[in-house]
């Protein structure tokens, strides 16, 4: 079976400090892959090499065996990337800016309000992002991947600024996108619940 | 689960558009903030070189449009820079959809809420700098021509700074050298218009600029983008 | 193409090039510019019109017909870094850039000191001489580029945008100051009379431009080589060439 998604000998350097060198790993459906490090290791750089946003030093990211840089179209439309930024624009509703990255992404745009129920944002669909917390905020990006038909997830820090409950919720999504095939790669600093599934790390301590 | 039909060119590029129209409404200050530079500007020059009216009719062409080209400049900063900010950059970069769209409709709206109050305000301008009557209709004719070329071309600008911290001035010094011909066709056409001569040929030339703007700078602008959100 | 490119898309081999022609390209610019020089201010025969102070042609022209080339090549470099993902093209052309703004900036300076005596006026709007200011608004516009990002193949890419945006407009800014100076044309300029020089001075002339080419290549030898070992510093090769020149 091809991989879904590559990193081959990936080297990345920052400010003169190679983060990592030659990093190679390999994603297949099914899997979850939780990356580690210490602040600054490298895991948010790791993430945007994966999603293409940022060029390697060195290396390639292939997206079924074919560099992501020739096959753009093809892998974005299986991507979903939820980075730092929430991309949430403050002068936008919760439902507008909600329904703007579902139409660029290509996601299913029926039923958003199951998605901002499962975010607990129900109650705050008109209100404008501009006076919603900073984790509302978030939020609000998150709920995305309730709608996604893409099969893989890149999401630095999802966990932040969500509550137990989300947390949990959020979990058991990962879950089922696993169980569907997906696959997921994700940086967080908490601790997850998920017991029955082995979640595969990656540290990016031990690279160097 | 239904996988939901791709958006059309058109529905993509109206989506873009309408959400930056939407965006802006809420920010009136970057839509009158560049006009008011543009008058508070085409005043200054009355002041600085007196109000003799021959020789404000002779350099009025002139004076509207490097005022024109100069709140273009200062305008144009707003168009990438929320969107880097928080991230919706990102995301329109990581669509399926092309962005070289997503960037033309970028750049219309910032057009509609920029470059056609320019036009609108422009009688104004000329009225104030006694320019003469015969050059109204080229004035507007080369302002609407060119002000879409300004966005378009300045958008490139925009796309390579705005990653960067200290992006303002240097925007300027990127951009501005590459105004110079639409700046010396559109004067030209308004001077020739002005002495009762003939001006379709700049009018023409204009126009292929806006064209090949057109067809050069979104993709253009889309390679810059790449690389500022590196 | 791609295949005789190939082995020197290495930047260790690149840099041993360049390290093995540079002496050969700094050699011969020097005795030609000698060469030149010598033969040119001392034995050349004087203008009819503008007596001795037309020898200012031998930097002047050397410099004004290459600026635009070093722009040239400039963009060639960044087509190829573009279209066959080869790095080291990034490094040419950032090494190309300043030598053109200064060989632009040598082209104006000397033309104004020559238009001083032979039109009256240091600077005149003449088509060529604003089109020539512009370009160094380019050229400074890549330069500023360049350096406002911190990392270098991230700075080329965004320079190499702005270069290829210029090459297009060139011809549209060349073509539009010509046609604008047509039609503003006040003062008359009493241009060079002789319109064929006499091969006594053009050879002199050829000789000089000439060695201003290479020059340009031994100076682009230099700074490629400078790009390179920075675009490199964390490789081993680069670390044990440190090493090597510590020990001596």
């Amino acid at each position: 079976m091809n991989s879904l998604l590559r990193a081959y000998q990936l080297t990345c350097i920052r400010e003169d400090r190679v983060l990592f060198d030659e990093l190679s790993f390999t994603v297949n459906a099914g899997d979850l892959i939780q990356i580690e490090g210490a602040n600054g290791a490298g895991k948010t750089s790791l993430l945007r090499l994966l999603a293409g946003l940022s060029l390697p030093y060195e290396g390639e990211v292939r997206y079924r065996e074919q560099a992501i840089t020739k096959c753009r179209e093809n892998y974005y439309q299986n991507l979903t990337f939820i980075g730092h930024l929430a991309g949430v624009k403050g002068e936008l509703t919760t439902v507008e800016n909600l329904s703007f990255s579902l139409a660029l992404q290509q996601d299913r745009i029926d039923n958003i309000d199951n998605a901002i129920e499962r975010v607990s944002l129900t109650g705050f669909e008109d209100s404008y992002a501009s006076h919603l917390s900073a984790g509302q905020n978030r939020r609000i990006a998150l709920a995305r991947l309730w709608q996604s038909t893409s099969k893989i997830w890149i999401l630095d820090e999802p966990f932040t600024a969500i509550d137990k409950s989300g947390v949990a919720q959020l979990e058991q999504l990962f879950l089922d996108h696993v169980a569907r095939g997906g696959a997921i790669i994700f940086t967080s600093h908490q601790e997850l619940q998920i017991a029955n599934h082995s979640v595969q790390r990656i540290n990016l301590e031990d690279q160097i | 689960m239904s996988t939901p039909q791709p958006l059309s060119y058109r529905q993509l590029f109206w989506q873009v558009m309408h959400r930056d129209l939407k965006v802006a409404v809420h920010n009136k200050g970057d839509i009158l903030n560049p006009l008011i530079f543009l008058v508070i500007v085409i005043t200054l020059f009355p002041l600085g070189i007196g109000p003799e009216t021959n020789l404000l009719t002779r350099i009025a062409p002139g004076i509207i449009w490097v005022a024109a080209l100069l709140s273009a400049l200062l305008s144009l900063e707003r168009l990438f820079k929320n969107d880097h900010s928080d991230g919706s950059l990102e995301q329109m970069l990581l669509s399926p959809q092309p962005l070289f769209i997503m960037v033309l409709a970028k750049i219309s709206a910032h057009w509609l809420l920029t470059g056609l109050p320019i036009i609108l305000i422009a009688p104004l301008l000329a009225l104030m700098l006694h320019m003469e009557p015969l050059a109204y209709p080229a004035l507007m004719i080369t302002l609407a021509l060119g002000t879409p070329v300004l966005s378009l071309i300045g958008a490139i600008g925009v796309a390579l700074t705005v990653g960067l911290k200290k992006g303002g001035v240097l925007l300027s010094l990127l951009i501005l050298p590459l105004y110079i011909p639409i700046l010396i066709f559109a004067t030209a056409a308004i001077e020739a218009a002005a002495l009762n001569m003939p001006y379709s040929g700049h009018i023409a030339i204009i126009s292929a600029l806006l064209v090949l703007a057109l067809t050069l700078s979104p993709f253009a602008v889309s390679a810059a983008l790449r690389v500022s959100t590196n | 193409m791609w295949k005789w490119l190939h082995p020197y898309a290495k930047a260790e081999r690149s840099y041993q090039l360049a390290s093995t022609l540079q002496p050969w390209f700094a050699i011969s610019s020097i005795v030609l510019l000698v060469v030149g020089a010598v033969w040119g201010l001392a034995f050349a025969p004087a203008e009819l019109y503008q007596k001795e102070y037309y020898r200012i042609i031998y930097i002047h022209v050397p410099a004004a017909t290459l600026s635009m080339s070093v722009y040239m090549a400039m963009a060639t470099a960044v087509l190829i870094s573009m279209v066959w993902q080869l790095k080291l093209a990034d490094a040419a052309a950032a090494a190309m850039a300043p030598i053109g703004a200064t060989l632009t900036a040598i082209a104006l300076i000397t033309g104004a000191i020559w238009g001083a005596p032979s039109w009256g006026t240091s600077w005149v709007w003449d088509a060529r001489l604003t089109s020539y200011l512009i370009l160094v608004f380019l050229y400074l516009g890549v330069i500023a580029l360049h350096n406002a990002f911190e990392d270098k193949a991230l700075a080329s890419r965004a320079a190499g945008i702005l270069t290829l945006v210029g090459v297009v407009n060139i011809p549209i800014i060349k073509y539009s100051v010509e046609w604008w100076n047509t039609l503003h044309q006040t003062a008359t300029i009493s241009k060079l009379s002789a319109p064929s020089m006499s091969s006594e001075m053009l050879w002199p002339l050829l000789t000089n431009i000439l060695a201003f080419a290479l020059m340009i290549g031994a100076l682009t030898l230099v700074r490629f080589k400078n790009e390179v070992l920075a675009r490199n510093a964390m490789r081993p090769w680069v670390r044990e060439l440190a090493a090597k020149v510590g020990d001596k």
